[in-house]
């Protein structure tokens, strides 16, 4: 009994170990292990046995269905080990095949500059406001210092609906009508569409963007309006930006300025882009005008503001080098999709 | 305002910097420069020579060959084919290794110009060139006494010697800024001005020409009187008598500054007006005075339907608000645009009445618009001219005249100025000036940066005095930007407002723009952008009805042309438009859309503001269909919480749309947009041969409904019981209906109905159609027991067959 113990015991591992399926092992399972296998039919024997052996041999043959059921565990693993490697060999692709295209849309550039402004000045504590496109006269010109004889109301420029309705030439119609609210302090970048009368080529369009910020409230100064732009255009075009001002005229500030930031192409070397000067003029800003304040019926001995307004279309092509307005307009998506 | 720099150094003779140093510098104190112009560029190793002797080339009849004396030991061997050369003429040449601008040939000059190198002509070696005007860099315009064709040959008089810099001998080291100037800075639109600006920015002496009154004993008052009966239009005239005239060609300084500001010098007469104007900023305009009926001149109104020929011959309609220079008989100008061809002067002139007058820069502008005329004179006049320089510019030019020996100038002027303005003081406020600046300037700098700029300062009653031509300065916002600028923007600090904090926000509608850009992206469609105006042809492009209101458009009066001319009431134009360019250059599968404001007036003409309302419109053609746009939809509404308030109803009324495919869309009720396929017709009007699928909505309709607040739902913890349906309809029936009826019936139970088959064909009675729906159903408190769920799917077929909607046998 011992010796066929030993027998059905080595010759199962033996089996076991080569089997070279799923298919080929649970068939030994079966054979040693199933209810009619070998060590069952073993255990039948037991009758032959002496009752004080019994336990004994019981015990010995346990022992060997333990070992058979281990070796059976480990060559079951290895298998599917194999089987899967195999899977794996059979699965190589080539990586360097093209992505699956996935549709995917894109922000218009101008939006996306738009954004990047927004962000910035958000991060200051402004508040984003917007204002009518159609707009009166008296909140493009007249409350901005710009009287009814000005060139700058001149059909050439502007595009009258009636004698007092236009479409506004600036986003600083905006200015206007936030002061007028007199709800101070006043904090806010208002961006959107402004129009003028010019002919469209590769600089100019009768309708593009504009971003236009002011702040009112005491003791607002002109190096306020400094550190500001400063700020921003740290943030904006990268922190090794250097800012210039230069005096400049606008009905609706004074003093005024206009603004060069250092060319971010080449760092204030002199590039094609920034036509060799090493500085890009970027956006026009002054003190508001005190007559401006006092004809919205804010007291210019008590509050004092800046405002600036940068030119949304001019931005965004800088950023992306676009040198054809007239693409922005265009939609052509594979235009758009660059962005 | 473009100033020659040695133009400039006549009045600021301490001025010694490069032309670099100047540009910046005027650039930081205000005067922005847009060019910089060196009249020397490419201009390299150019001497004066004198042609020693001259021989023939033993090969060419055409050629020369000549030793010229450029100042050396010995002679340089030059072959020209020049016809003007003589010997003794005294002539630029470039030598062997030098640059000349250009050809003479007058084509365009190269950038880098012309490098000149020793070769042979025909054998015979030379070594430089003789140099025409245009080799240059010029022309005949600017020195009208170098020959048609042939080398420059220098006077004689002028005392050149062999090698001197022939560059310089023509004036020609120079160069020529041409400044921005803001519509402020009238008084910088002249030489005067901007040197007035260089002395104050390089703190160096200012010495304007000294005006000498000048004149024979004679009284101009015999020659001429003056009235001005429009003293609103014109607010002085000044006049002077010049007799005995002889014209001449002017002195060479003259013409070559007039040359640099690209004036063609002409004789002295007109150059000297031309000068004066360029100086002083004042146009000056000449009559001959023998032309002048009755000794008079009356300044008033031309009278509506009037005519005049001006001097350049033409036939010009006059007004009433335009003011003109009349005689004792008739009109002679048009003040301050041009004067007429019955008194101009002409070459056989013997006296001549010069004037100097103001007139209303506004009423110049736009009359020079209406007749359709714009001269240099009108040009300055039209910025608005301070009254006070008028007298200067003329007595100038008068003393001029005597020092050009141009004429003999009458004693006495007239001078008519009706209502002399006003000098302007300000008080001087230096803690104003500071606070506004956020800086610490000491009143003496203060004072000192103001007296740089001729306003005054007196110490006792603390008052400025502003110079009468600036007109811009007139409050102390004006002081602190002139303290600024010379203190130096660069100067001063940079801090960043304090006090109260504000947050920085968005409103919460640009938060919806937000997620509305986002879904369309994400879902494939490219942000595009068009112009608010567009053609009324459009609603013809779109099918509108006759009598649709959306072709109530504000109308622009003064538009770029009729394609530009009204302001869009329906947002589909732009992506019609886009779509259509693309299909044009064969992109495929494009989708677009736009977020931006249509324009509903709310009476026409405008009375008021028209409505401006946002809406996004989205637009695509190729491997998309109806039900992707609605679903993009769906996907807006349900991150905006719109998802169950949201209806899509059947409808034919979008004559832009295909009828039978096409939605509107209804949020809580109201009306909040369309989608649907784009009308054949209307693809066929935008030149598009595929299907095309849009959708529009009103943002403000879906702003005031979007709630960004949720309630978290409990995921089901008991098990849902599903009732799959197979239906069987007419094909007029839309599942919108069926759908309702499920809701409507299936309660509180009935957590979801998803359809997932659609089919019409052989299977189906004709006309008909089988659709399968699944539903779920599912209790937040206890598990479904199947017969309840039964007698609701009862009560959901009883009431759909009331539709004549069958379950499918």
């Amino acid at each position: 009994m011992k010796e066929r113990l030993e027998q059905i015991k080595n010759c199962a591992l033996q089996a076991i170990e080569s089997a070279s399926s799923m298919d080929e092992l649970n068939e030994v399972k079966v054979r040693y292990l199933g209810k009619k296998g070998e060590l069952s039919q073993l255990l039948k024997g037991m009758k032959n046995v002496a009752p004080e052996e019994r336990p004994k041999v019981g015990q010995m043959v346990n022992d060997a269905r333990q070992l058979i059921e281990a070796g059976f565990d480990k060559e079951k693993e290895l298998i599917f080990k194999k089987i899967r490697e195999e899977k794996m060999k059979r699965e190589v692709i080539d990586v360097t095949l093209p992505g699956t295209k996935v549709n995917v849309g894109h922000r218009h550039p101008n939006q996306i500059a738009q954004e990047d402004l927004e962000r910035v000045f958000i991060g200051m504590g402004y508040e984003v406001v917007e204002g009518p496109e159609v707009e009166y006269d008296r909140y493009n010109f007249e409350l901005l210092n710009i009287p009814a004889d000005h060139p700058a109301k001149d059909e050439q420029d502007t595009f009258y609906i009636t004698k007092d309705i236009l479409l506004r030439t600036q986003t600083s119609s905006v200015q206007a009508r936030i002061m007028e609210t007199g709800r101070m302090p006043i904090r806010v970048v208002s961006p959107g569409r402004v129009f003028r009368s010019d002919e469209v080529d590769a600089t100019h369009s009768p309708s593009f963007h504009q971003f236009e910020g002011l702040v009112v409230d005491k003791n607002i100064t002109f190096a306020d309006l400094k550190g500001t732009l400063q700020q921003w255009a740290q943030e904006f075009f990268g922190p090794e930006t250097k800012v210039k001002f230069r005096p400049h005229h606008f009905p609706f500030t004074e003093p005024s300025a206009e603004v060069d930031v250092s060319c971010f192409k080449c760092g204030g070397k002199g590039c094609r882009m920034c036509k060799g000067s090493g500085w890009i003029e970027i956006l026009g800003c002054g003190m508001v005008h005190p007559k401006v304040l006092a004809d919205c019926g804010i007291d210019p001995e008590e509050y004092s503001g800046f405002a600036f307004g940068i030119g949304l279309e001019r931005v965004t092509m800088l950023k992306y080098e676009i040198d054809d307005m007239r693409l922005l307009y265009e939609n052509d998506a594979r235009f758009l999709k660059q962005f | 305002m473009v100033t020659p720099i040695s133009w400039i150094k006549a009045y600021v003779p301490e001025l010694d910097c490069t032309v670099q140093e100047y540009v910046d510098k005027m650039t930081l104190s205000g005067s922005h420069v847009e060019n910089a112009v060196y009249l020397d560029k490419n201009l390299e190793k150019i001497v004066v020579g004198v042609v020693d002797k001259i021989e023939k080339h033993p090969d060419a009849d055409k050629l020369v060959v000549c030793q010229v004396n450029v100042g050396e030991a010995e002679d340089v061997q030059i072959v020209t084919g020049a016809p003007n050369v003589y010997e003794g003429a005294v002539i630029p040449v470039v030598l062997d290794g030098g640059r000349v601008a250009g050809g003479h040939d007058g084509s365009p000059n190269p950038e880098g110009g012309i490098k000149i190198k020793k070769g042979k002509l025909r054998g015979v070696p030379s070594y430089g060139m003789m140099c025409s005007i245009e080799e240059l860099g010029s022309d005949r315009n600017f020195y009208p006494e170098a020959p048609e064709n042939g080398i420059y040959i220098f006077d004689k008089d002028k005392g050149l010697k062999p090698g001197d810099d022939a560059v310089a001998a023509l004036g020609l080291r120079d160069a020529v800024v041409e400044f921005e100037i803001t519509s402020n800075r009238v008084d910088c639109f002249s030489m005067i001005g901007m040197a007035r600006e260089a002395a104050a920015t390089f703190e160096k002496p200012f010495c304007p020409p000294e005006v000498k009154v000048s004149g024979n004993n004679e009284d101009v008052n015999d020659y001429i009187s003056v009235d001005i009966a429009d003293p609103d239009l014109c607010y002085r005239f000044t006049a002077r008598v010049v007799k005995n005239i002889k014209l001449a060609p002017s002195p060479e300084w003259m013409q070559r500054r007039l040359a640099a500001c690209g004036i063609r010098p002409i004789n002295n007469m007109v150059d000297i007006t031309n000068y004066v104007m360029e100086e002083f900023g004042q146009p000056m305009h000449a009559y001959d005075l023998d032309k002048i009926r009755g000794h008079k001149i009356v300044v008033k109104r031309a009278s509506d339907g009037d005519t005049f020929t001006t001097l350049d011959g033409q036939v010009r309609n006059l007004d009433h608000d335009v003011i003109m220079i009349n005689d004792g008989e008739g009109p002679v100008g048009i003040g301050g645009i041009m004067g007429g061809e019955n008194s101009m002067v002409t070459d056989d002139i013997k006296t001549m009445l010069f004037e100097a007058a103001t007139f209303d820069g506004t009423n110049i502008r736009l009359s020079s618009k209406r007749i359709g005329l714009r001269t240099d004179a009108s040009g300055k006049f039209e910025k608005g001219l301070e009254p006070q320089r008028a007298l200067a510019a003329i007595n100038r030019a008068c003393q001029l005249v005597e020092e050009l020996g141009a004429g003999e100038v009458v004693g006495g002027v007239v001078d008519v100025y009706p209502n002399p303005v006003e000098d302007v003081t300000l008080p001087f406020e230096p803690e104003k000036y500071n606070k506004l600046l956020g800086t610490d300037i000491s009143e003496e700098e203060m004072i000192a940066y103001l007296e740089r700029l001729e306003i005054g300062y007196d110490a006792e009653t603390r008052t400025l005095s502003i110079p009468s031509f600036r007109l811009d300065l007139r409050c102390a916002a004006d002081i602190a930007e002139e303290v600024a600028r010379f203190y130096g923007y660069d100067n001063i600090p940079t801090t960043l407002p304090h006090g109260e904090a504000t947050a920085g926000k968005v409103s919460f509608a640009a938060r919806v723009e937000g997620v509305l850009r986002d879904i369309a992206e994400q879902n494939g469609f490219c942000g595009a952008m068009s112009y608010s105006f567009e053609s009324p042809k459009v609603y013809d492009k779109l099918r509108l009805a006759a009598d649709d209101p959306l072709r109530q458009a504000v109308v622009i009066s003064n538009p770029l042309g009729e394609d530009y001319s009204i302001m869009r009431t329906i947002e589909l134009n732009g992506i019609l438009t886009s779509l259509s360019g693309n299909y044009n250059h064969r992109n495929k599968n494009v989708r677009l859309y736009e977020i931006a404001n249509v324009y509903l007036p709310k009476a026409l003409p405008l009375t008021e503001l028209p409505d401006e309302r946002k809406r996004m419109v989205l637009g695509m053609y190729g491997d998309c269909d109806f039900f992707l746009m609605k679903g993009v939809l769906e996907e807006m509404f349900l991150k905006l919480g719109l998802s169950g308030k949201v209806t899509f109803e059947p409808s034919k009324e979008k004559t832009f749309l295909h009828p039978g495919r096409q939605a509107l869309v209804y949020v809580n009720g109201s009306y909040a947009g369309y989608l649907g396929q784009v009308h054949p017709e209307v693809c066929d009007n935008y030149d598009m041969k595929c299907e095309a699928y849009v959708a529009g909505i009103d943002l403000p309709v879906i702003v005031e409904n979007a709630t960004f607040d949720r309630r978290y739902v409990g995921v089901a913890r008991y098990p849902a019981v599903n009732r799959d349906l197979s239906l069987v309809m007419s094909k007029d029936i839309f599942v919108g209906q069926v759908e309702k009826v499920m809701r409507d019936k299936g309660g509180n139970l009935l957590e979801s109905i998803t359809l997932f088959d659609v089919y019409e064909g052989s299977q189906i009675e004709k006309g008909y159609k089988s659709v399968a729906y699944s539903l779920v159903f599912r209790s937040p408190e206890r598990s479904l027991e199947a017969a309840e769920v039964n007698k609701i799917v009862d009560k959901i077929l009883k009431e759909l067959s009331r539709l004549g909607v069958e379950l499918r046998a």
